[in-house]
């Protein structure tokens, strides 16, 4: 007994501080915030203990979800999560296939590419928001007045403040930032496969396309998979980019990070917190299964 | 070097205190509250959004009286800027929950203060009128509109603007036939002029993002249902659903059908800046839009002309900048000396010449003030006074955050004409 503590215990000390922080912090928080989001703390009033505030349990939840403008934040999440990762998995395998040819110059379109990246979404987000003015016709400025200029004028459209597909022109900036980043992950996969695999397969008389669909792309599916799920829960947690080129009132912008803020600002907790338990619940469908996966593979 | 069992124990351990000890200092950090002193003396920290600009000036010419009516007391200013005023209202939720609370902090006066009251965190300071003599310095209208059902009044007001004030560029009005001289009925007759400037192919009235949408709608309720009604739809003695807030809600799609299409991307002093350029004809805007005129050396009645909203004639919108004594104040002497000053006709006078808004108190003497200010002084002291919604005086903050979502909602067209009627008669009614 004694001889096991002493084997065990240094590591545990060792560990016990950050395992003491992030279980009050982390964990210990997310307690706190759905212990909140169960009971009708609705006011302020409640959230100081002036008048009582009871268990309703799920009924925030059911409301949230029942409700027609919560609903249209979860439609704008989806719609904006998946344009986000088709673009930024489309754009940065693109690039990382072009760089991964012996290019001249690779280091400078590599930096270029990956500098957005070094840009936070609150300053990127600003010129965005001038870039894509939607005035159209004579009082056109930014994209708008580009199209103009090129004779592309059938291409204005009002991006942002369009209701049902407004939100996906918020993506634009997402996908202009980020798609560096899988670009640099997808090159580091590249750069991964041995060129013996690849002359292998040229001696065995493979096409260029049969070389990347049996040979390379096998080879890049767990970076793939890693990058999908890394812009995956970026997007689904986004807020400051939404915040700095739309407003929190505006409706065509709304998704439940921003419903999250609203809440808050009017004391309503409960549903404030209801909001982020939903959200957190959402990101764990994402990121647990890979955790998981991951986990089984490591071990065999 | 290889460490035998018991040094790494040791080691562990030692990490362990060092860490846990950075947690607890990490977390013992209070954003900086001054240690109270005792009496009248010591510091009083003033909590603001107040951080820029004119407003910079105002409170920095109101700490001057300050320090002339109370040198026994320091001013620690609390400022945090940011997000007019959202950054400054975020920390202090925080820190009001927290039993942290500042001195005294600024609030917009009226209903916006309804879930601090509710919350048990501000004191009534209905006593402090009597005391500093303020009953009789403010109008009676402005004392009601401040009063809660039961009479007890929370805050102290520094200042009053004027929210139901058209803007307009008297050059873009001449060019395009419209005669800049003219003065309108009611909002039809505005609505007429405001045709002929579409067809002429400018922009006749520019608005920007929610608020200001906002903004607009409750002087169309208040041009359309008068100061009596309007005032009704607040306390509930006004039917929303009824027909005459219909017609209004009609009056509003038409007049947000003059405005500028990029207007949800854009600020108050974007749209503002539109009519100063003479990119748009007109302009409803609260008067501190006059700062940005003359800013920019405009000059009213030549660069530019104001009036209020047609059919808002006589009525007073009025929203204010005010200060409270927060329960559990560090220095309550402290914070009441510093309402004092703010209630005082000399820190008026001196907060509001540099801020560009007008006393609450009707004893100031006009001509200190800008040409501007002189006729929003006039007006207050012989207009009806009633609440702006858009500005937290008319509603608490929930109200007017399901108010602001359905506008946004309306105005995007997400929703028709009857559902933005429900969900405004759904918001109100809580």
């Amino acid at each position: 007994m004694l001889k096991k503590l002493r084997r065990a215990g240094p590591p545990l000390l060792l560990l016990l501080p950050s395992l003491i922080l992030v279980g009050v912090f982390v964990y210990g928080l997310i307690g706190v915030n759905f212990a909140t989001s169960v009971t009708d703390n609705h006011t302020a009033a409640q959230a100081t203990g002036q008048e009582p505030s009871v268990v309703v349990w799920f009924r925030n939840y059911l409301d949230l979800l029942g409700s027609e403008a919560f609903q249209h934040s979860l439609v704008n999440l989806v719609l904006f999560t998946v344009v986000f990762l088709v673009g930024t998995m489309v754009m940065g395998f693109a690039w990382a296939w072009m760089l991964d040819r012996p290019v001249r110059g690779e280091g400078f379109f590599r930096s270029i590419y990956l500098f957005p990246m070094a840009v936070s979404f609150v300053a990127s987000g600003v010129v965005w928001r001038w870039l894509l003015n939607s005035n159209q016709g004579e009082s056109a400025s930014g994209l708008n007045r580009l199209f103009q200029m090129i004779g592309l004028d059938f291409l204005q459209n009002n991006w942002w403040n369009n209701v049902t597909f407004g939100i996906v022109a918020i993506a634009v900036p997402a996908i202009w930032q980020l798609s560096g980043y899988v670009m640099a992950l997808f090159l580091a996969g590249f750069r991964g496969i041995p060129d013996e695999l690849r002359e292998a397969a040229r001696m065995d008389g493979a096409s260029e396309w049969k070389l990347y669909r049996h040979v390379l792309f096998p080879q890049l599916s767990p970076i793939a998979l890693s990058a999908l799920i890394i812009i995956g829960h970026m997007s689904l947690k986004s807020f400051d980019l939404i915040m700095s080129i739309s407003k929190p009132a505006n409706y065509q912008t709304k998704v439940p990070a921003v419903d999250m803020y609203v809440f808050k600002s009017s004391f309503d907790y409960a549903n404030s917190a209801a909001v982020g338990a939903i959200l957190l619940i959402i990101v764990a469908l994402v990121i647990v299964p890979y955790l998981i996966h991951s986990n089984r593979s490591e071990k065999r | 070097m290889r460490l035998n069992r018991r040094t790494s124990a040791t080691v562990a351990g030692a990490a362990l205190v060092g860490l846990a000890l950075a947690a607890c200092g990490g977390g013992t950090d209070d954003g900086g509250t001054p240690e109270a002193g005792g009496g009248g003396g010591g510091e009083v920290e003033v909590f603001t959004w107040w951080a820029a600009g004119s407003e910079k000036a105002g409170l920095d010419a109101l700490v001057g009286a300050f320090d002339e009516q109370h040198p026994d007391v320091t001013f620690v200013n609390g400022a945090v800027a940011g997000g007019a005023g959202s950054a400054a209202k975020d920390l202090l939720q925080t820190r009001l929950q927290a039993q942290d609370p500042p001195d005294t902090f600024q609030a917009h006066a009226g209903a916006e203060l309804q879930d601090y009251i509710d919350a048990a965190q501000i004191e009534d300071v209905s006593a402090l009128y009597d005391e500093f003599g303020l009953t009789d310095a403010f109008p009676a209208d402005l004392l009601d509109r401040l009063s809660t059902e039961d009479g007890a009044i929370y805050s102290i007001p520094s200042n009053i603007h004027r929210a139901n004030v058209v803007w307009a560029n008297p050059t873009v009005l001449e060019d395009n036939g419209v005669d800049p001289e003219a003065t309108y009925e009611d909002l039809d007759a505005w609505m007429a002029d405001l045709d002929k400037l579409k067809a002429a192919g400018v922009t006749p009235l520019s608005v920007a993002t929610t608020w200001t949408q906002v903004h607009l709608l409750e002087t169309v309720l208040l041009a359309n249902l008068g100061p009596e009604a309007y005032t009704g739809l607040w306390d509930g003695s006004t039917d929303w659903a009824g027909a005459d807030v219909t017609a209004s809600l009609e009056d509003f799609e038409k007049l947000m059908s003059y405005t500028n299409t990029d207007r949800d991307g854009l600020d108050w002093p974007e749209a503002t800046q539109m009519v100063i350029d003479g990119n748009a004809a007109f302009n409803v805007m609260g008067d501190w839009a006059v700062a940005a005129f003359e800013e920019q050396d405009k000059k009213l009645g030549a660069d530019f002309t104001a009036f209020p909203v047609p059919g808002t004639d006589g009525t007073f919108d009025f929203l204010a900048d005010s200060f409270t004594l927060p329960v559990g104040a560090p220095n309550p002497d402290g914070a009441k000396a510093w309402l004092e000053t703010v209630g005082s006709l000399e820190g008026q006078v001196a907060f509001n010449k540099a801020k560009g808004s007008i006393p609450a108190r009707t004893d100031a003497d006009p001509a200190d003030f800008s040409e501007y200010q002189q006729t929003a002084i006039e007006s207050f002291g012989s207009d009806t006074i009633v609440s702006s919604l858009a500005h937290g005086a008319a509603t608490p903050v929930a109200t007017l955050n399901a108010v602001s979502d359905a506008t946004s909602k309306f105005t995007t067209g997400a929703s028709d004409l009857a559902t933005y009627q429900q969900e405004l008669a759904a918001a109100v009614q809580g």
